[in-house]
């Protein structure tokens, strides 16, 4: 007996409450830049600048002792917070303090680090620095501006690879799908405010390549199925593809999933909001390969005279299509 | 019909073993690691008991390639500096006023008196004459002293740009010179920086050049950045010794007053010097690479005035005989004075090429940081927190692992199967890979893996569900398993090409951890589209060929 997560022939109506998920969608979309200009991003030292303290100690972490003793060198903003996880032993208390980047310092200051550092171990003696870095507002800044190419970069390059391989409807269908995906994940940093550093944007970057795995898989089959029925309406092609991939698509993401999961309960605090991001990435990304990608290419309508898959070079969107026979 | 090539099938097995051969060692991490150090400490420095001892840990008839571990694996030190390239434009200018002011003087009834003009902007010499009508035969003559620029890019271009605006005269460093400058000053840096850095012995630091002026420096196993800014900042010991024998080996005696140094190239030969230095790197000024009167590449050097009188002293009371440059207990050279060498400059000549003399101009100057060091950014991860990271990595990867499996097994049976064994190559393949072009892992790698375990079934599973389809139009099982990837090929190209454009431009302008995430994305891409592909394939149509089964159930 094999174990199906859908059955063997499934007949969904993907396209029933297309006006009501487009619009979910929308909504979330706007939602989420509303929110990533109002309430912010809670932005890690790459972006902004700034020193992050990880400190680990036998005793129990005592925050407002913490505070007391870096707040008296005047450092202008200090955050300190005590991290939780279930892989730490008892014995592992740790807290991550962060320090605004000094006023008038283009670089690290190391002189300020060594005093925080030495009025910490003031309190506990036993205090150990696992982890001690400092960004200055030079790098900072270009940091910003190279995160932002590589997310620009990645869904240019996918709008034209797609456009090669298909037509551009889909071209724009799956970019939509990656822009969604895209802004709804930074909507999520934005509500629960965890951390956003480089490492976000190579999870935003894993995000568009998961998704976009999903979307293209889809598309190849509507792409094939357009060619076999070539009077049926397309919402009708367009359903019938979605249901004969829905169980691949639920495999792969099921696999995924089950390897995140392992990853995010048990691959300690340090990862934990890569991971995070990426989950919830291949989440929002499997919904998007169906419900926007599609709702776009349905709406733009495509050419319905595809040439027959046997035959090379029929108009500009097939013509790399056969390279893989 | 299901055919495959005997030797397709020979090669792919081979490319299995292979990627699983170059992997394995990382199963046994520390060890062959401690063989590895021990090997390399051999050829550096010698054999010893121990150390023969240590490289016996594994054995040399295996493989010994690992994956480098990063810093936010291993622990150790990452520092970001900037150099001030600006800084030696003024030492420059300083150097080229007595040029300047000998040449002005040779044309001294067009020009009348010359004077520097003091506050001049950095980087630039601001001379005055007197005579203002004088000006054009001064431009002429400072014209005159102009050097092409040693450089590759720019040839035929002067080294300086000169001005005059009324009775003042503006000398300037050319925009191919001060190209050349920067780039000089920031190859002494890193040359520099090595040299520290290997001082304390650590293990693969890297130390490259970043964009324009930047320098990153990571080194693994050192206690924080703040030391290995202490260390960065040491100045270099450059110093000048008479050489008393060049034949000397590592178990010559040594006299009262003499001293055994080791020649930099050549780690056998050694040199018996004297203890007490002729002159010390402090002395010098510049060195630069250029060419003899012959042509051939050279380096020539320039020492301040004391220097200079004592070297004149010295190489005229020595003619014939050698004197070594010594850089921080090493022989860089040792030439022998053919004529005494008064003028405070001299020229080094000997079987250089350009790249050697230039390198050797870079060794010259190593007495000091060319310019001063700004540090944008640093890191120091603690060697707990990496090792807490590896088990926490280690512990996923097996429960994803695991997972993935059994969930295969349950939905495909022995199809299922078939790709898990294909999986677990996979993994294989990958660190094959990531160990022999030596890449770095790094944390997010980790999840990279992670997420390629979870991948890496996808095109097996488009097969699959592919093969299914076709089951139901019944054209019989091989025919069905023939179609199945002959149609799930196209979705399984374009899905993975697509994911692989990511994986570049994260490559490509990732920083860090972040490349190495990159890194094993984009391996994990191609080795998981070649398992599934071929090896996956080549099981089912090896099983196929085994049984002939009338009917089959994916």
């Amino acid at each position: 007996m094999r174990l199906r997560l859908v059955p063997a022939e499934t007949n969904f109506d993907f396209f029933r409450y297309r006006k009501i998920t487009m619009g979910a969608s929308i909504a979330s979309v706007i939602a989420s830049i509303l929110l990533w200009l109002f309430v912010g991003l809670n932005f890690g030292i790459d972006f902004r600048g700034g020193t992050t303290i990880r400190t680990e100690a036998a005793q129990p972490v005592d925050v407002a002792d913490y505070r007391s003793a870096v707040e008296s060198l005047d450092l202008g903003d200090v955050s300190i917070s005590e991290v939780f996880d279930p892989t730490f032993g008892d014995d592992q208390n740790v807290s991550m303090i962060r320090i605004q980047a000094q006023e008038g310092q283009e670089s690290v200051a190391g002189d300020v680090i060594g005093q925080v550092l030495a009025a910490l171990q003031a309190i506990d003696p036993s205090l150990k620095f696992t982890s001690v870095e400092s960004v200055g507002p030079k790098v900072s800044g270009e940091l910003i501006k190279t995160a932002i190419i590589a997310v620009a970069a990645a869904l240019a390059a996918i709008l034209i690879y797609i456009w090669l391989r298909f037509e551009w409807q889909f071209s724009v269908g799956a970019v939509a799908a990656l822009f969604h995906d895209v802004i709804v994940t930074i909507g999520i940093f934005s509500v629960l405010q965890i951390r956003f550093d480089l490492a976000t944007i190579a999870a935003l970057l894993t995000i568009v390549g998961y998704s976009i795995n999903d979307t293209v898989v889809i598309f190849d089959r509507l792409r094939e199925n357009l060619r076999k029925f070539k009077t049926t309406p397309l919402k009708d092609v367009m359903n019938k593809s979605v249901n004969e991939t829905l169980s691949r698509t639920l495999m792969t993401s099921g696999t995924t999933l089950l390897a995140l999961f392992a990853l995010l309960i048990l691959g300690g605090d340090v990862i934990r909001g890569f991971v995070f991001a990426i989950t919830w990435g291949v989440i929002v990304g499997t919904y998007s390969s169906v419900y926007v990608a599609k709702n776009v290419v349905l709406a733009l309508g495509v050419k319905r005279d595809w040439s027959k898959p046997t035959d090379g070079g029929g108009g500009a969107g097939t013509q790399f299509a056969n390279i893989d026979a | 019909m299901l055919q495959i090539d005997a030797w397709k099938r020979v090669l792919i097995w081979a490319v299995c073993l292979a990627g699983l051969f170059f992997a394995f060692p990382n199963g046994f991490y520390s060890k062959v690691e401690q063989h590895n150090d021990a090997v390399a400490e051999i050829e550096a420095l010698g054999s010893t008991p121990e150390r023969v001892e240590e490289a016996a840990s594994w054995p040399d008839y295996l493989p010994a390639t690992l994956v480098n571990l990063g810093l936010d694996l291993r622990g150790g030190a990452h520092l970001l500096a900037e150099v001030q390239v600006e800084d030696v434009y003024a030492d420059r200018m300083d150097g080229y006023w007595i040029g300047v002011r000998d040449a002005l003087i040779a044309v001294r009834e067009q020009v009348g008196f010359v004077e520097r003009i003091p506050d001049a902007p950095n980087g630039e010499l601001h001379v005055r004459i007197s005579e203002a009508e004088g000006m054009p035969a001064a431009l002429a003559a400072v014209r005159a002293i102009a050097q092409p620029v040693v450089s590759v890019t720019s040839i035929g271009a002067l080294d300086i740009d000169v001005s005059g605006q009324g009775d003042r005269m503006i000398v300037t460093l050319s925009d191919d010179e001060k190209r050349a400058t920067d780039s000089r000053t920031i190859q002494q840096s890193l040359e520099i920086i090595r040299r520290r850095v290997d001082e304390v012995g650590t293990r693969e630091p890297t130390i490259q050049r970043q964009g324009v002026d930047r320098i990153l420096i990571q080194v693994p196993g050192i206690g924080s950045a703040e030391e290995l800014k202490a260390l960065i900042g040491t100045t270099a010991r450059l110093t000048f010794h008479p050489v008393i024998s060049d034949r000397a080996t590592s178990g010559t005696q040594t006299g009262p007053g003499e001293i055994l140094v080791r020649d930099l190239e050549d780690k056998d030969q050694f040199f018996l010097l004297e203890t007490t230095a002729i002159l010390s790197g402090e002395d010098l000024v510049d060195a630069q690479p250029g060419f003899d009167q012959n042509g051939r590449p050279s380096v020539s050097f320039r020492f301040n005035p004391s220097g200079a009188r004592i070297f004149g002293q010295f190489t005229s009371e020595n003619v014939g005989a050698l004197f070594a440059t010594v850089l921080d207990d090493e022989v860089i050279t040792a030439p022998q004075i053919r004529e005494p060498i008064t003028g405070g400059s001299g020229q080094i000549t000997g079987n250089f090429t350009v790249e050697s003399s230039t390198q050797l101009a870079v060794l010259l100057r190593a007495g000091a940081l060319p310019a001063e060091m700004t540090f944008l950014e640093e890191r120091t991860i603690g060697p707990e927190l990496g090792q807490d990271s590896i088990d926490a990595g280690r512990i996923a990867c097996l429960i994803a692992f695991g997972a993935v499996l059994v969930f295969m097994v349950l939905s495909y049976g022995l199809f299922g199967l078939f790709a898990n064994i294909a999986l677990v190559l996979n993994v294989g393949l990958l660190f094959g890979v990531l160990s022999v072009i030596g890449a770095t892992l790094t944390l997010p790698g980790i999840a990279g893996i992670v997420l390629t375990i979870g991948m890496a079934v996808d095109a097996n599973v488009l097969v699959f569900e592919r093969i299914r389809e076709e089951l139901k139009t019944a054209k019989g099982p091989s025919r069905a398993i023939e179609l199945g990837y002959e149609r799930a090929l196209s979705a399984i190209f374009d899905a993975n090409v697509t994911t692989f454009i990511t994986a570049v431009i994260l490559f490509a302008l990732g920083s860090g951890p972040v490349k190495g995430f990159a890194v094993t994305l984009g391996i994990g891409i191609i080795t998981s589209v070649f398992t599934a592909i071929y090896v996956t394939r080549l099981m089912i149509v090896m099983w196929f060929e085994r049984k002939r089964p009338r009917t089959i159930e994916v």
